[in-house]
């Protein structure tokens, strides 16, 4: 038995089968180790965690709202350290994509602009799931989701995903990355690195809904591998912010095609030939950008 | 006992020194009118090495509840101040610490609510939060400031309470007045206010706990009547504290302070810096041999029933003067006491006056007209207008 | 299950989800041919419910748990992990 072999998010919990943020945090949590303290948005991780009176948390953590779980953590990662109790505690604030993007993203600025020691972790599943599949800032061009629906005059959601994780490199913060739940290793190096570093870390996190992307139960980790194989979504870590010089961490040797991966998910269903020609043209300038 | 100086300081360095007294350990904090002050005064005291504490610089009011929440939680003793719209902003955050029974201080400069924007005093931004499960005190002035600051952290985080408080303080008209206070020492505070150890739990990994869990309707309800009881227990606990006070400090405080009530006809009913406005009319009417007196609440919530009905029952007529009003309805004080005395065979006749609005003022003069359109009331055996605004200026009316 | 409030609603029992059995939400169920299992553990990566112990050689399930979302058959580099229909 290691230490990486603790459940530190207890079975039990009532996440849909083949929940991706049921892996994220899983292995965030075996990456990060028990001398952690999270706090955590309303959403699909505080319902399925923390029904009283059971909880499936191994760790301390604290739930307030859906918006401030940045400036919650930055409540306790400053408490600890007037207490005394910091050394060798890390302090993880975890979001979902709503949480993160949009409602919570003023908190998320402040915090990681005042320089917090705190490692925040969005988990992205691209729509507001714990209240029915409404868009977000995260959800990708063309997704239909219950608020930006596909209909005759609608080609379900219109505006490109916003970039997060770069947003947050802006700030200059020591270490920003994305990650993927498809890629294990990769994902838990970056949680050890973001830790461990002195000051405020950014975890941007691909993790695929079942429910509302509409794929089978058992694709989630595929699709998750698709969206980084294609180029939909990129894997790279940045230092001190620096976007410029990024580092790709998983570069497909070919890209598959953007049509792969759609067509994996029901949410996509509808887009036309066409239209999957324009998201694949997107996604190779974006491609183009970060040289590969 | 040290001894307690004497220094002249306006009201928000009041609650501020009364809050550095007590040691805080973290205080996340917004500027906004009329409460900046607190903020900066602690960054001072911080900066200055005389307190030992981290100021969190947030970026908004409800990043600041947040942080008091969470580091609250993690068990540090938490202070922080606002007003205004900085309350109304973190209002989700009021809930949110008083149901996970975190005893937290905030330091208020009431003020009134936009819109129209307005910076001066009226008590409607306290009011809308009064239902948030805080504790609230009210000063008259800024030694009762900053000697509530002080009993509001030991009431708040007595173990039979378990609740975050605030203390009010009227904008301008104290946040920026000066007043001679006395400030009493250190040692003597150290000793009134152990240091804070929560023992329903706190973040730490030795000893994993969820805060802020999902309460199912199986469980809800118990934790609401939980909450309720800790406020209800507090009445005894306030009047405790209040009376250690007193005997360390030499200042007496109580729920309801009475001036000239004994054989009073007519009361007036109070709250804040208005008090000493109406304590002058009360001593005028008097001596021309009207038989009024005065009470002052300086806790609102809990609202002390008991001691209000013990007071007022005698009189004939009961003046509540609300700084705040909640349209369609009344002023918030005379509906609390109204229901408290609903079930009373023998009660005085009640009259709502609105008064002080957005900072306007409240004169010796408007307490007169108040008693004496509350007087014709009583003589005449009914209220035909529970509701009467004071001050109107007829001038810019349509 | 009944247990008394807190103070707060602090829960101090943590892991206690494991009270839970997800396993009845199961209409799929995986088996594993240790016979072809190289012992990769991906299933056990991917695991969204912590439904899959290591064994020196191999893996179990957790019965209990397990969801059969059936992520651990398509994950499974060696197919040696079928999903077959849950008898109740
Ligand atoms: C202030 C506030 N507004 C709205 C909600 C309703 N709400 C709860 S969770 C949620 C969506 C959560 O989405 P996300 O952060 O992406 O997490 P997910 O459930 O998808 O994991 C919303 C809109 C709320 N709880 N609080
Ligand atoms: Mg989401």
């Amino acid at each position: 038995m290691t230490k990486e072999d603790l459940e530190l998010f207890a079975s039990g919990h009532r996440a849909c089968a083949g929940c991706g943020e049921g892996t994220a945090v899983r292995q965030i949590l075996k990456a990060a180790g028990p001398n952690t303290v999270a706090t955590i948005c309303t959403g699909c991780l505080e319902v399925i965690s923390t029904g009283y009176p059971e909880t499936a948390w191994e760790i301390p953590i604290i739930h307030a709202a859906f918006e401030n779980s940045a400036s919650v953590a930055a409540g306790v990662e400053v408490a600890l350290k007037e207490l005394g109790r910091k050394e060798g505690v890390n302090v993880i604030a975890f979001g979902g994509d709503g949480g993160t993007f949009d409602i919570g993203f003023q908190a998320l600025s402040g915090m990681l602009e005042r320089g917090h020691d705190i490692t925040y972790v969005c988990v992205d599943n691209e729509a507001y799931m714990n209240t029915g599949i409404q868009r977000c800032s995260s959800t990708p061009y063309g997704a239909s989701t219950t608020t930006s629906p596909v209909g005759k005059l609608s080609i379900g959601e219109s505006r490109p995903k916003k970039p997060i994780a770069a947003i947050c490199a802006a700030h200059g913060i020591p270490y920003t990355a994305t990650a993927s739940i498809a890629y294990i290793n990769d994902l838990k190096k970056k949680v050890k690195k973001a830790v461990e570093t002195e000051g405020p870390a950014f975890l941007h996190v691909f993790a695929p809904c079942p429910t509302g992307w509409r794929h089978g139960s058992d694709s989630t980790i595929e699709i998750a591998r698709l969206a980084v194989e294609t180029g939909v979504f990129v894997l790279w870590e940045a230092e001190d912010g620096d976007i410029c010089n990024l580092k790709i961490t998983q570069k497909p040797k070919k890209r598959k095609p953007v049509k792969d991966y759609l067509k994996s998910q029901r949410r996509f269903a509808h887009l036309s030939d066409e239209d999957i020609e324009h998201i694949q043209k997107e996604v190779d300038e974006k491609c183009e950008k970060y040289g590969f | 006992m040290g001894e307690q100086k004497a220094m002249t300081i306006k009201g928000n360095m009041a609650t501020a020194m009364g809050a550095k007294l007590c040691r805080p350990n973290v205080i996340p904090a917004y500027p906004i009118t009329p409460s900046t002050l607190f903020p900066e005064k602690m960054s001072e005291f911080v900066a200055d090495g005389e307190l030992d504490a981290s100021m969190i610089n947030v970026e908004s009011e409800h990043s600041a509840m947040s942080a008091c929440i969470g580091a609250s939680a993690t068990g540090a003793r938490v202070c922080t101040a606002s007003a205004s719209q900085g309350i109304a902003l973190m209002h989700e955050m009021l809930f949110i610490a008083s149901g996970m029974r975190l005893p937290i201080v905030m330091a208020v400069g009431n003020r009134a609510l936009s819109a129209p924007i307005n910076i001066w005093c009226d008590h409607q931004d306290t009011i809308a939060s009064r239902d948030s499960g805080w504790l609230q005190f009210y000063a008259e002035n800024n030694q009762e400031g900053l000697d509530l600051m002080i009993n509001a952290f030991r009431i708040a985080e007595d173990e039979r309470v378990l609740l975050p408080a605030m203390v009010g303080i009227d904008a301008f008209v104290l946040t920026h007045t000066m007043e001679g206070v006395r400030v009493p020492a250190q040692e003597d505070v150290d000793e009134f206010l152990p240091p804070y150890k929560p023992s329903h739990g706190v973040l730490d990994p030795k000893e994993p706990a969820t805060f802020g869990s999902f309460g199912t309707p199986d469980y809800y309800q118990e934790f609401k009547h939980a909450q309720v009881e800790a406020i209800e227990k507090s009445e005894a606990v306030i009047d405790e504290v209040f009376k250690e006070y007193k005997e360390r400090f030499g200042r007496e405080y109580n729920k309801v302070t009475t001036f000239q009530c004994e054989d009073a006809d007519i009361i007036l009913l109070t709250m804040g810096s208005m008090t000493g406005t109406a304590r002058e009319a009360v001593r005028k009417l008097r001596a021309k041999g009207e038989k009024v007196g005065l009470a002052k609440l300086t806790v609102y919530r809990p609202f002390p029933a008991p001691e209000l009905i013990k007071i007022l029952s005698g009189a004939k007529g009961v003046a509540v003067v609300d700084r705040n009003i909640s349209p369609g309805a009344y002023g918030a004080v005379y509906t609390d006491l109204a229901g408290a005395f609903a079930n009373m065979d023998e009660r005085p006749l009640l009259k709502n006056f609105i008064a002080g609005l957005g900072g306007r003022e409240i004169f010796v003069e408007s307490f007169q007209e108040i008693y004496q359109k509350t007087k014709d009331a009583v003589t005449a055996g009914e209220v035909k207008e529970p509701v009467e605004w004071i001050n109107m200026n007829e001038d810019v009316m349509r | 299950m009944t247990v008394k409030i807190t103070i707060g609603a602090v829960n101090r029992d943590h892991g206690s989800s494991r009270i839970y059995k997800t396993g009845g939400w199961r209409t799929m169920r995986p088996v594993v041919d240790l016979e072809k299992c190289i012992s990769c553990y991906k299933c056990y990566d991917y695991c969204p419910d912590g439904a899959i112990k290591k064994l020196d050689k191999g893996i179990t399930y957790d019965f209990d748990y397990c969801k059969g979302c059936g992520i651990c058959a398509k994950e499974c580099p060696v197919q040696a992990i079928v999903m077959i229909k849950e008898e109740k």
